[in-house]
C-alpha cells in the first residue's frame, strides 16, 4: 500500500478568500468605461451600439473644431502659467518651512497653504466667483487674470508636497559640507540645494500642469462668457447632443495625463533616493 | 567638585601659537528643563602639525567641540581661537578649517573629482590651480582612476578617501575628522588608520581627529584629550595617558586597570609611601598640584604585574587565583583579595612555556617599579 | 562669564533671523492664497448676511433671510412657514448619497488596497500605478465614461439587449442610483490609495502569529487586520465623504437637473435661481459639514494612537 501524499498547496498566509477575485474585477471596472470611451473614439459610427469601422474622423474634426481650438490653446496657455507659478511659489515656501525650527505661526502657514485640499471645490468656486465679481465691477478688469490667479492658488499646495517631501530627505549634512568647503549661503543654495532638490521641483510642476489642465468647478464659476477651457467646453457640450468628438479629446486628455503620471513616477524612481 | 581643567601649555604666549586654543567653552543646549549641558567649561591647546585626538563615550561633547571648532555651531559662553584670530563667531565658510564628515556628506550629484575641485571653487580660485590641485589630491589618496565617477558608484573605503582628499585640497590650517573610520571593516580601518598618520606627516596640517575607541587614539594620536559628560579630564600623549592615568574614568576607559584603596603615610613634595589594603607599602610619585590627604585609590596596570607561586610576605599583594584565561598572545590571570575585590594579571606568552599556576592556588603580585598611578580622587 | 548674556543673544538672534527668512520665503504662496484661496471665503460668509440682488449679485443691506431660507419656506402668499421641503431632500440626498459611496468603495477598495499590498515587491510599483493613473485623468471625463456606460443607449444596455437578457433598456441614468455608481467610480482611487498606505505597513509575523493561535482566515480578517489598518480605514473614508459631499459635476452630468445634490443647489442660486446669499449660505454649511467630518477624523486618529500599544 502506497501512501499517497497529499498535494496541497503550502498555507499561503496573505490569501484572502475572493479579495483577488474583487480586486481584478476593480481594476477592469476601472479601466473599462475609459477603455469604452477611448475605443469608440476610434468609431467610425456615432453610437456606441455599432462599430462601423475603425475611423480618425472624430479626431480630424475636433481638430478643425474652433471651439476646441480655442479652449484647448486656452487650457494649455492657463496651465501652463499656474503650474510655473505655482510651482515657483510653492518651492519658496517649502523653503521656508522644512526643516526649521518650529516657530509661531509655522502651523498657521501649514493649514493656509493645504487649505485649498480640504475645502470643497464648489466653496472655493462660489468664494473667487464673489470675490472677482466684486473687484470686476470696481475696477473693470477682465481678462485672463482672474482664472490664472485662481488656478495658481490651488495648484501651490499640490505643487508644494513633492517640493516638500524632496526637501525634508535631503542630507541635511550636505549643506554642512558646503559650507565648511566656504560656499557661503547663497552659493551652497544655488550649487548644492537646488541642483538636489530639482527632481521634486519638476514632479511638482507636472502635477500642477495636470491639476490646472483637469480643474472644471473653478474654472467653470470663474470665467467669464467666452474663456472656455477644454473641461468647461465638455460640460457644456453634455448638455446638448453628445458627439463623439468628446470621445476623441477626453482620449487625448487621458494620454496627457497617463503620459504625465507616468514621468512622474519614472523622475520619482530615478531621484527617490 | 570643581576639577582645574588640564591646559596642556601653562604659558599664554603658547596658546597664541596653537593652532587652536579654546578657552573656557561651554555650550548649552535647549532652555529651561530640557537644558542640556554638552561642554563644561572646556579649555584646551593643540599645537600646529599636531595629530591630536580627542576621545570618549559618546555624548561627552568631543563632537559637539569639533562642531563649534569647525563653525556650525557657536559657543554659549567662552573663546576659540586659531592662531592667535578669535573665530568664535565666524562662519564655517570663513574659517581655514575644514572637516572630514561621519557619513562623509559627499555631494551626490557631483563626481569625485568636482566634489574635491568644490572648496576651491568657492574660494575662487584659478581654473589651472584648481586643475593641478585636483590631480595632486587624487594621487595623494591614490583615487585617480575614479575621478570622473559619480559618488554613489564607489565604495565606502573610496568615498572616505575622496571626502579626505575633498577636505584637504584647499590646503586648511586645520583638518577636523569627525570618527571617519567608524563605518570601514575592521582590515579597512587598520590600513586608512596608517594612511592618515602618513598624511598628516607628509602635508604637515594639524589634525584633529574624534574618536570613542580608545586603540585607534593610542595607535595613531600625537596627543589625546580624554572626554566624559563635556569636560575634558585630562590632556597627554599616548603613554603619558596609558601609564599615568589621572582621573578614574581616564583610568578605566584606557586598556583595563585594577583599581586599589590605600592610605597615605607619608608625603615628601610629590613622593609619597602608601600601604595598600593588604599592608604592604609602595613607593609612589603623585600626581602633580595634588594634596594627599588619608586614603587615595591607586590604578596598576594589568601586565605591570608579576605573579608569584609562594604566598608569603614576597609579593605587594596576596589572594587566591580562580581564573586562568589562555588567549594565545597572553594570559589573564583573576586572582580574589583578601577584601573580595578581584585583580587582573597580564602576562605574555613565551613558546617554551607551561602554565605555572592551579586554580584555587594562593598567590603572590609583585609590583614592577615605579607602575602605581595614584588617581587625583 | 560676561561673555555669556552676550552670546546667548547673538544665538537666539540667529534663530530670530531664520524665522524671519522663513515668513519671507513663505509669504508670497500665502498672499496668492490669502487673495484667491482663503480671503474670498470670508466674503462669502460676508454674503450670507446680505439681501440678494434684482439680477443676481448682493446688495448691501444686512438680512438674516439667506440662513432662513436654506431649512424654511416661508410661503409668499400666506406668509405660512414650513420646512423648505427640496432643500432638505437635496441635503439629505447629499449626506445619503456621500455615506453610500464611502460605504460602497471601502467595501470595493479593501480588498483592492489588500491585493496590491500582498504582492510582491516588483510587481507592486505596476499595480500601484494603474491605481494611480485613474485618478489622474479628467474628472470630467471619468464622469462622461461612466455617462456611457449607464445610459439608455449605453454599454450595460446595449450588452444585456444584445445578449438577450432583458427587452428594453433599464433606465439607469438620472437616478440617484446613476450619481453613487458615478461618485463611486470617481473617487475610487481615494479610498485604495490610504488603505494601501496603511496595509503596507502592516506586520505580518502578527496575522502568522493569529493563525498560530488557531484563528480561521474569517477571524483573522475581523480581528488582526481591519483593527490594525483602521488609520487607513479612517483616512480613505474622510477622503471619499468630504469632495462627494461637495461633489458638483457627477450629479450634474449624471443626475440630469432633477436629482441635485448641495453642489448643484449652490450653483443654482448663482445661476437661475438669482439668490446670491442663500447659495453664500448653503456654501457656509457645506463648510461647516465638512469641517465637522475633518474634526471627528481628527478626534479619532489622535484617540487612536494614544490607545495603539
Amino acid at each position: 500500500m502506497i501512501a499517497t501524499t497529499n498535494m496541497q498547496k503550502p498555507f499561503s498566509l496573505k490569501k484572502q478568500p475572493g479579495f483577488g477575485i474583487i480586486a481584478i474585477l476593480c481594476f477592469v471596472m476601472l479601466y473599462a468605461p475609459i477603455a469604452t470611451l477611448v475605443i469608440y473614439s476610434f468609431n467610425a459610427g456615432r453610437y456606441i451600439s455599432i462599430w462601423e469601422g475603425f475611423s480618425l474622423q472624430w479626431y480630424v474634426s475636433a481638430w478643425h473644431n474652433e471651439a476646441v481650438q480655442d479652449a484647448a490653446v486656452r487650457s494649455l496657455v492657463l496651465a501652463l502659467q499656474a503650474s510655473i507659478y505655482s510651482t515657483i511659489l510653492a518651492t519658496m515656501a517649502a523653503l521656508g518651512t522644512t526643516r526649521t525650527r518650529p516657530f509661531p505661526g509655522l502651523t498657521a502657514i501649514y493649514v493656509m497653504i493645504n487649505q485649498p485640499l480640504m475645502v470643497p471645490e464648489i466653496v472655493t468656486a462660489v468664494a473667487l466667483l464673489t470675490l472677482f465679481a466684486m473687484i470686476k465691477a470696481a475696477t473693470g478688469i477682465q481678462g485672463m487674470i482672474y482664472l490664472v490667479s485662481a488656478h495658481t492658488a490651488f495648484c501651490i499646495p499640490f505643487a508644494y508636497l513633492p517640493i516638500r517631501a524632496r526637501l525634508e530627505g535631503m542630507n541635511l549634512m550636505l549643506e554642512t559640507a558646503a559650507a565648511d568647503l566656504y560656499a557661503t549661503p547663497w552659493k551652497t543654495f544655488w550649487r548644492i540645494t537646488l541642483p538636489l532638490l530639482w527632481p521634486g521641483i519638476i514632479a511638482g510642476a507636472m502635477l500642477a500642469f495636470v491639476i490646472s489642465l483637469d480643474d472644471v468647478v473653478i474654472t467653470e464659476f470663474v470665467k467669464s462668457s467666452g474663456q472656455e477651457t477644454l473641461p468647461t467646453y465638455m460640460l457644456g457640450q453634455l448638455r446638448r447632443v453628445v458627439s463623439p468628438e468628446i470621445n476623441a479629446i477626453s482620449t487625448v486628455l487621458v494620454g496627457l495625463s497617463i503620459s504625465v503620471v507616468g514621468l512622474f513616477f519614472v523622475v520619482d524612481k530615478k531621484f527617490g533616493k | 567638585m570643581a576639577k582645574k581643567p588640564e591646559i596642556a601649555q601653562e604659558a599664554s604666549e603658547k596658546s597664541l601659537e596653537a593652532a587652536i586654543y579654546a578657552e573656557r567653552v561651554t555650550k548649552v543646549f535647549g532652555v529651561g528643563k530640557d537644558k542640556v549641558l554638552a561642554l563644561d567649561d572646556v579649555s584646551v591647546a593643540i599645537q600646529k602639525n599636531e595629530f591630536f585626538t580627542l576621545l570618549g563615550p559618546s555624548g561627552c561633547g568631543k563632537t559637539t567641540l569639533l562642531r563649534l571648532i569647525a563653525g556650525f555651531d557657536h559657543p554659549t559662553a567662552g573663546v576659540i581661537m586659531l592662531h592667535g584670530r578669535d573665530i568664535s563667531h565666524l562662519p564655517p565658510y570663513r574659517r581655514s578649517i575644514n572637516t572630514v564628515f561621519q557619513s562623509y556628506a559627499l555631494f551626490p550629484h557631483m563626481t569625485v573629482a568636482q566634489n574635491i575641485s568644490f572648496g576651491l571653487e568657492m574660494l575662487g580660485k584659478p581654473k589651472s590651480h584648481v586643475k593641478a590641485t585636483v590631480s595632486e589630491m587624487l594621487a595623494l589618496v591614490k583615487m585617480e582612476e575614479l575621478r570622473n565617477r559619480y559618488t554613489d558608484q564607489i565604495s565606502g573605503g573610496q568615498q572616505q578617501r575622496v571626502a579626505l582628499a575633498r577636505a584637504l585640497a584647499p590646503k586648511p590650517e586645520v583638518l577636523l575628522l569627525d570618527e571617519p573610520l567608524a563605518a570601514l571593516d575592521y582590515k579597512l580601518r587598520k590600513e586608512m588608520q596608517i594612511e592618515l598618520k602618513r598624511l598628516q606627516h607628509e602635508t604637515g596640517i594639524t589634525f584633529i581627529f574624534v574618536t570613542h575607541d580608545q586603540e585607534e587614539a593610542l595607535t595613531m594620536s600625537d596627543r589625546i584629550a580624554v572626554m566624559d559628560a563635556g569636560r575634558i579630564l585630562q590632556v597627554g600623549t599616548p603613554r603619558q595617558i596609558y601609564n599615568h592615568p589621572l582621573e578614574r574614568f581616564v583610568a578605566d576607559f584606557i586598556g583595563s586597570t585594577n583599581f586599589l584603596s590605600a592610605d597615605v603615610l607619608s608625603a615628601a613634595g610629590r613622593n609619597a609611601r602608601l600601604k595598600l589594603s593588604s599592608g604592604k607599602e609602595v613607593r609612589v610619585e603623585l600626581p602633580e598640584d595634588m594634596v594627599p590627604n588619608g586614603s587615595v585609590t591607586a590604578v596598576i596596570r594589568p601586565e605591570y604585574s608579576l605573579l608569584i607561586a609562594e604566598s608569603g610576605g614576597e609579593g605587594d599583594l596576596q589572594g587566591v587565583l580562580e581564573n586562568i584565561v589562555y588567549f594565545g598572545t597572553d594570559t589573564l590571570y583573576h586572582i580574589r583579595l583578601p577584601d573580595e575585590t578581584m585583580f587582573v594579571s597580564r602576562r605574555q606568552n613565551q613558546l617554551e612555556d607551561t602554565e605555572a599556576f592551579r586554580v584555587g592556588q594562593p598567590v603572590s603580585i609583585a609590583f614592577k617599579p615605579n607602575s602605581v598611578q595614584v588617581l587625583r580622587d | 562669564m560676561e561673555n555669556t548674556a552676550a552670546v546667548s543673544n547673538l544665538v537666539e538672534d540667529a534663530q530670530r533671523e531664520r524665522t524671519r527668512k522663513s515668513w519671507l520665503l513663505s509669504t508670497p504662496a500665502l498672499l496668492v492664497l490669502a487673495f484667491a484661496a482663503s480671503g474670498p471665503l470670508l466674503i462669502v460668509l460676508v454674503y450670507s448676511f446680505l439681501s440678494s440682488g434684482e439680477y443676481g449679485g448682493v446688495v448691501w443691506k444686512f438680512s438674516t433671510d439667506a440662513w432662513f431660507n436654506v431649512v424654511f419656506h416661508r410661503d409668499i402668499f400666506d406668509g405660512t412657514m414650513a420646512l423648505a421641503d427640496a432643500h432638505l431632500i437635496i441635503l439629505w440626498r447629499s449626506i445619503k448619497l456621500s455615506f453610500f459611496t464611502t460605504a460602497t468603495t471601502l467595501i470595493i477598495g479593501f480588498p483592492t488596497a489588500y491585493f496590491i499590498a500582498t504582492r510582491p515587491r516588483k510587481t507592486r510599483n505596476i499595480w500601484l500605478l494603474l491605481i494611480t493613473i485613474p485618478f489622474w485623468t479628467n474628472l470630467l471625463i471619468r464622469t462622461f465614461a461612466i455617462l456611457e456606460v449607464i445610459r439608455n443607449e449605453g454599454l450595460i444596455n446595449i450588452g444585456l439587449q444584445r445578449f438577450g437578457v432583458i427587452d428594453g433598456p433599464i433606465q439607469m441614468l438620472y437616478t440617484d442610483f446613476a450619481i453613487m455608481v458615478g461618485m463611486t467610480y470617481v473617487y475610487l482611487p481615494l479610498m485604495v490609495l490610504p488603505l494601501y498606505a496603511s496595509m503596507e505597513r502592516l506586520d505580518f509575523n502578527l496575522v502568522e502569529a493569529a493563525y498560530d493561535l488557531y484563528a480561521s482566515r474569517n477571524k483573522v480578517l475581523h480581528r488582526v487586520i481591519i483593527p490594525l489598518v483602521k488609520p487607513g480605514i479612517i483616512a480613505g473614508s474622510i477622503l471619499v465623504f468630504i469632495p462627494s459631499l461637495g461633489a458638483f459635476v457627477t450629479p450634474r452630468v449624471l443626475g440630469g437637473g432633477k436629482k441635485m445634490m448641495l453642489g448643484n443647489l449652490i450653483e443654482l442660486q448663482f445661476g437661475a435661481g438669482r439668490n446670491w446669499p442663500l447659495g453664500a449660505a448653503l456654501s457656509i454649511t457645506l463648510l461647516g459639514i465638512v469641517m465637522i467630518a475633518l474634526l471627528i477624523y481628527v478626534r479619532t486618529t489622535q484617540s487612536n494612537s494614544g490607545s495603539r500599544l
